[in-house]
């Protein structure tokens, strides 16, 4: 199951890397890491989305992120009331530029550039809408992707 | 204004502010401006032969006084030298310190001479590391690298001090106090589950506590005598923990798990409660999990939460300092089990399956007798400091450890050459104690440089070698479960007795029986360091012995 965890840490260099470190150690692969400074900038959001097959392995995660002398606070989004989004920027092929037209109704999706053969959209949504824009997307073929990973804030 | 130091000199004021009294280490390009400092310095230093010897000194220092141990090294090969010293110190939660010179800072990250990224090499092996890249940060770093190493659970500190920084100057100001806003340990049992624990220790029926490291670290070996004996119920002392309970003690029922005492495995596995006390469930420890202690609820007082159901289900975590719950919950239990059939029930199995060997038969020395000898006539008193394998795990069974802070070993990284290097830290951190180093003939060789430190600076540590011909802990895997093919366990040694003379330590060969008692007397008796070459059985095995992955009460060698 896939699981939001979100640490507050010390604005510094190396921290990302004992992050990194702590979950390479063990073996558990981050599915999403985003990192940005917050309104205290001596403070640091990490937005971890990681895939813990089980409470056992989830609970380690999260003790041994807050083992860590420069991670302030660690939350889990898991069982918590939040708004998330993560931000794509897609290269899609530019075949039935009617069927991309009503995508950008149904669907958070902008088209940011147009060119001969593709479009540059821009999708900012949340984790379950990401899912269904990319299947409609890989349906019509995507060229290039890129993704941020996703952020959070509890309600 | 105050006056200008540089930052080499900070950080020997900082180490004077203290109070370290010794420092092991090794001089190297890099860390130039401090020895120029240290020079003077009312610091004693101990040069070692090669750095991972001054990390293990450090660490040997750490463990017999409580105090933390400083290291130092040059950068590069200086500082990659020092990590097995250093993993071995985070393995067994031990407070040191250690200090790497690093290039200057233009030129890190280009591959200079002597260039490694130590921080990055010690961020998994260290509780923290700092790279301080401006001389105003120095006196802070030192300062919290001494409170993060001893607080909380300890660990091992790496401070990384770029030649330029050390020879930077700025007004030195050693901070007062210091605050770390994300770092609180919890020291104190939470009152909600020292009331559940106390509540399960009343309705338990064969009740046994198993204490570890953190005992002694936390210096509660008092109160653990006291719950102990308040509330009838056997006391089992993990490898790292040996000490924290005395060993002559009728509630004692030995170490536990792959070469523990049949009582100790068999009261695990019949008991209903098992009341864990600073420690981490070691798969050496637990053998195969499902069937650790199948019957017994676990209740688990630790100070690092991560060691809480990691390895093992616990039913009642407390996360605290074990000197302080075990003081809660002495203060809190009222209404004491009942264990005087359970009590009796233990008896037997002591009285069945008592440690032993076999004696008679022999023609070489038996390595018990041995560490038996030693046992006798230092009183117990000693600090036994151990290498790794059958020496360790002997020094273990047949040392009755009564004290704690007298059984140096590494325990979770299992590094062999650890004891002579930690016999060194433990013999000049106390200069009145009688400190031996129990050694293999194959660990022995891992350090044995070191036997120009000893002889350097008249540092008398014992070291007894255990001497079987062979890497005797692999080649017993090898009998037991590889057929007896000694695939590369076989050693061709030299003769230590001439090794220890030629760099100016007295040595002495044993190879009867009958004149080990001597050797060992003359040994206590002289004013120096002092190498015994025992010849014992080279086929020795260390029983009894859970094979690796079985459940602990299917041992062999020793239940039949």
């Amino acid at each position: 199951m896939k699981h939001t965890i979100q640490a507050l840490v010390e604005n510094r260099f190396g921290v990302l890397a004992r992050v990194a470190s702590l979950f390479s150690a063990r073996g558990y692969n981050i599915d999403s890491l985003a990192v940005g400074e917050t309104q205290d900038p001596t403070i640091s959001c990490m937005t971890i989305v990681v895939d813990a097959p089980d409470e056992r392995i989830l609970e380690q995660i999260k003790k041994q992120l807050n083992k860590l002398i420069d991670v302030i606070t660690v939350v889990d989004f898991t069982r918590k009331e939040y708004i998330d989004r993560e931000l794509l920027l897609v290269k899609v092929l530019k075949k039935d530029s009617k069927y991309i037209e009503r995508l950008t109704k149904e669907y958070p999706i902008k088209i940011i550039e147009e060119k001969e053969d593709f479009f540059i959209l821009e999708v900012c949504a949340d984790r379950h809408q990401i899912e269904d824009i990319l299947r409609e997307l890989r349906r019509i073929g995507i060229k290039e992707l890129v993704r941020t990973g996703r952020i959070a804030i509890s309600k | 204004m105050g006056k200008k130091l540089k930052g080499a000199q900070i950080l020997v004021e900082a180490l004077l502010k203290e109070k370290v009294e010794f420092l092991f280490g090794y001089p190297g390009g890099a860390v130039l401006p401090i020895f120029d400092f240290l020079y003077e310095a009312p610091i004693k230093f101990i040069l070692t032969r090669h750095e991972q010897a001054a990390a293990h000194a450090a660490d040997g220092y750490a463990r017999s006084t409580g105090k933390v141990g400083v290291c130092i090294a040059t950068s590069g090969p200086g500082a990659t030298n020092l990590t097995t010293g250093i993993t071995t110190a985070y393995m067994d939660s031990v407070p040191i310190i250690a200090i790497t010179g690093q290039v200057r800072t233009s030129l890190i990250g280009n591959d200079a001479f002597q260039e490694a990224d130590v921080t990055g090499i010690t961020r998994s092996i260290t509780k923290h590391n700092y790279l301080v890249k401006n001389v105003e940060d120095l006196a802070r770093v030192v300062k919290e690298a001494f409170y993060l190493s001893l607080s909380g659970r300890p660990g091992p500190i790496l401070i990384d001090l770029p030649v330029d920084v050390q020879l930077q100057a700025t007004e030195f100001n050693y901070p007062e106090s210091i605050h770390i806003r994300s770092y609180r340990p919890t020291y104190y049992g939470h009152p909600g589950q020292i009331k559940k624990a106390s509540k399960a220790i009343k309705e338990a029926k064969r009740p046994v506590i198993i204490a570890g490291g953190g005992v002694i670290i936390s210096s509660a070996h008092r109160e653990l005598r006291e719950f102990a004996e308040k509330i009838n119920t056997p006391v089992t002392t993990t490898l790292m923990g040996l000490g924290a309970f005395p060993a002559e003690h009728p509630l004692y029922l030995g170490m536990p798990g792959m070469h523990g005492t049949v009582y100790a495995n068999m009261a695990i596995t019949e008991s209903d409660l098992l009341i864990a006390v600073g420690c981490r469930f070691d798969d050496r420890v637990t053998g195969k999990l499902e069937a650790f202690a199948p019957e017994a609820k676990i209740i688990h007082i630790d100070i690092d939460p991560t060691s809480i159901s990691k390895n093992i289900k616990v039913d009642i975590p407390i996360v605290g300092d074990a000197k302080n719950v075990l003081g809660e919950l002495i203060e809190v239990i009222k209404d004491i089990p009942n264990t005087s059939l359970w009590l009796k029930r233990i008896e037997e199995y002591k009285k069945k399956y008592p440690l032993k060997y076999v004696k008679k038969g022999s023609k070489r020395i038996k390595p018990q007798y041995v560490v038996e000898e030693i046992y006798t006539q230092t009183k117990g008193e000693a600090i036994i400091a151990t290498e790794v394998g059958q020496n360790q795990m002997w020094a273990a069974q047949f040392y009755k450890f009564n004290y704690p802070r007298r059984f140096l070993s590494s325990g979770g990284l299992g590094t062999m050459g650890y004891g002579f290097p930690a016999s060194i830290g433990a013999q000049v951190g106390n200069p009145d104690r009688i400190v031996f180093d129990v050694a293999g003939d194959g660990s022995i060789q891992m350090n044995i440089q070191e036997l120009a430190t000893v002889s350097t600076y008249n540092i008398p540590v014992k070291i007894a070698i255990l001497n079987n011909n062979y890497l005797g802990m692999v080649r017993q895997w090898q009998e037991l479960f590889y057929k007896r093919r000694y695939s590369a366990t076989h050693l061709n040694n030299p003769d230590f007795v001439k090794v220890a003379e030629g760099y100016g330590v007295r040595g002495m060969r044993v190879t009867k029986e009958r004149d080990v008692k001597k050797a060992i007397k003359e040994a206590i008796k002289y004013k120096g360091p002092f190498l015994i070459d025992f010849w014992i059985e080279e086929e020795e095995n260390v029983f009894p012995m859970v094979p690796a992955g079985e459940a602990i009460n299917r041992m062999i060698g020793g239940m039949a």
